[in-house]
């Protein structure tokens, strides 16, 4: 049983007279525990996927379905981390990760001090527990956002370019993370990039989408052995695996920018 | 980013300072110069006979009459004597009467408007063509509807105050960053709790920014009614110095006016500085 399907779903955007499709026949199952990363050059609808999924927007047609059941709205069981940084900035870093918990929805999940604790220690952010999050650096501040998503413990994490704003230093050692914690709690993921390295290093399963209208052009095994190591980027199977997505993603582009290809 | 960032410049000082003790004694000088070399002009002026010192009396007057308005005690004054105290005091209440009705009306109204395009149909119109009506212009009506008294100078100062409140409430929650917003909704806040923890919060600075606006339109406002709707307080102490000539008397309330409109404004700056610890900016401050 899939944890996540979405079943011949279209969406489509009116924007004044003109009617965009962001989304046109689109089916994919994401099993449970599994890492998925959706790539694709911009307006392939990857971000309105898992806007579907989050609950954020509601299909034109077809269906989505989290657990076998239809999407109803956004809900604590489907933890979002955006690439804008997500932490309130009038609260410390703390408070922020203490924010879910406080909640009168998980009130009783469990001990918010117990749990912030925990997550200050895995994100490496204890000593700066009482900054606000304009006082800390980008890499620090996605870990503490990612930290108050984890706080309510959803089984599902989407992730809408989570490290798209970050120095590429700073993105690989935050992709190293993100693989250590799924490690321990094995969370399913989805994850949106537009990074091609991301997409393949952290997958499961890669799927590379095409736009205008945004379709699924191929879903793509990544067999590379867990744990992952970033060395493995050095290593052929890797190499293959990145060659092909590029190939595909790149004729996309070419195509849909309507240059004529310069290889 | 250091967590108590001012300015550039504030920052070069600081270390200035402890180096250089003749540093803040530069700074004290660059404070004093300005007001000072104005003190010093009017005074000169006064005293080679430029003007008359009837008409424009010399800052050292000012400060005798002033002096004898607090205390009571030389008769410089003459009949205002004495009774600073009863007009500050009446000015002051009366601002902050007006004011705390009109910001608290404006901030509830605006919120309203902010938070649904229904509200926002039914009175943002309404305001837009109201508040270009100039307060000073509700003066007549007021004075029918209120007569002579506190009354319609508490209506018109909590009416000036309420436009910059109510406007600025509304910007406030339209300005808020969509994803905090989606987050909180993520993690399954109710409409209660988006309201007291993700949209108030959101909308403090714009709202402390508004209310700012509407102290200073108040102490405005409190002047106007003083001379045309009530027989009390610092803009009827100016207003009835003039009439009798006693433009030293003027002088002096138009100064305590400007020093308790400074202080009402510095008491909502702190007030905003305790509120909004967190969202100080680096500000660009120049050399020092």
């Amino acid at each position: 049983m899939a944890r996540i399907s979405l079943a011949s779903v279209t969406k489509r955007f009116e924007t004044g007279d003109s009617v965009v499709t962001a989304l046109d026949d689109v089916s994919l199952a994401v099993q449970d525990r599994e890492i998925v990363t959706l790539v694709g050059a911009s307006g392939c609808g990857k971000s309105t996927l898992l806007n579907l999924i989050a609950g954020f927007e509601t299909p034109t047609a077809g269906q989505v379905l989290v657990d076998d059941h239809p999407v109803e709205g956004p809900g604590p069981d489907r933890g979002v981390v955006f690439q804008q940084t997500a932490l309130f900035p009038w609260l410390s870093v703390e408070d922020n990760i203490a924010f879910g918990l406080s909640l009168r929805a998980n009130r009783a999940k469990a001990d918010p001090q117990q749990v912030v604790e925990h997550l200050l220690q895995k994100t490496g952010l204890s000593a700066f527990r009482n900054r606000h999050p304009a006082e800390l650096s980008g890499g620090m501040r996605q870990r503490a956002a990612i930290a108050s998503v984890l706080a309510i413990n959803p089984s599902t994490l989407l992730m809408d370019e989570p490290f798209g704003a970050l120095d590429s230093l700073t993105r690989s050692i935050m992709q190293d993370f993100l693989l250590e914690i799924w490690e321990e709690q094995r969370k399913t993921i989805v994850l949106v990039t537009h990074d091609i390295d991301e997409a393949i290093y952290l997958a499961d399963k890669t799927v590379v989408m095409t736009a205008h209208p945004g379709r699924i052009r191929e879903v793509i095994e990544v067999n590379l052995q867990r744990p992952r190591r970033y060395d493995m980027r050095s290593e052929s199977p890797y190499i293959a695996l990145r060659d092909h997505v590029t190939r595909i993603v790149r004729t996309e582009a070419i195509k849909d920018s309507g240059l004529s290809a310069v290889n | 980013m250091e967590r108590q960032t001012t300015s550039a410049g504030a920052q070069l000082s600081r270390v200035g300072n402890r180096k250089y003790p003749r540093r803040r004694v530069s700074i004290v000088l660059q404070y004093a110069i300005f007001p000072a070399a104005i003190l010093l002009l009017w005074q000169v002026c006064s005293e080679i006979g430029f003007v008359r010192r009837n008409v424009f009396p010399p800052p050292s007057a000012v400060l005798a009459v002033w002096y004898d308005l607090v205390t009571g005690s030389t008769d410089a004054a003459a009949r205002y004597s004495g009774t600073w105290l009863d007009h500050a005091w009446a000015s002051t209440w009366r601002v902050f009467a007006g004011f705390g009705w009109g910001v608290a009306l404006g901030i509830f109204v605006g919120l309203l408007i902010g938070l649904s395009r229904a509200m926002e149909r039914v009175f943002d119109p309404t305001i837009q063509v109201l508040r270009n009506i100039p307060v000073t212009a509700w003066v007549p009506l007021s004075l029918v509807f209120f007569g002579i008294g506190n009354a319609p100078a508490i209506f018109l100062i909590g009416l000036g105050a309420f436009f910059p409140a109510a406007i600025n409430s509304t910007h406030g929650v339209r300005q808020i960053d969509i994803t905090l917003y989606k987050v909180a909704r993520m993690m399954g806040a109710n409409e209660r709790e988006l309201l007291a923890r993700v949209i108030l919060p959101a909308a403090l600075p714009s709202i402390l920014t508004g209310a700012r606006l509407a102290m200073g339109i108040a102490w405005v406002l409190v002047v106007v009614a003083e001379i045309l709707a009530v027989r009390s307080g610092l803009g009827y102490l100016l207003n009835d110095a003039y009439l009798f000539y006693r433009n030293d008397v003027v002088i002096a309330a138009m100064l305590s006016i400007g020093l308790l409109g400074f202080l009402s404004d510095r008491l909502v700056v702190v007030v905003r500085d305790f509120l909004l610890t967190w969202n100080k900016r680096e500000t660009f401050g120049g050399e020092n």
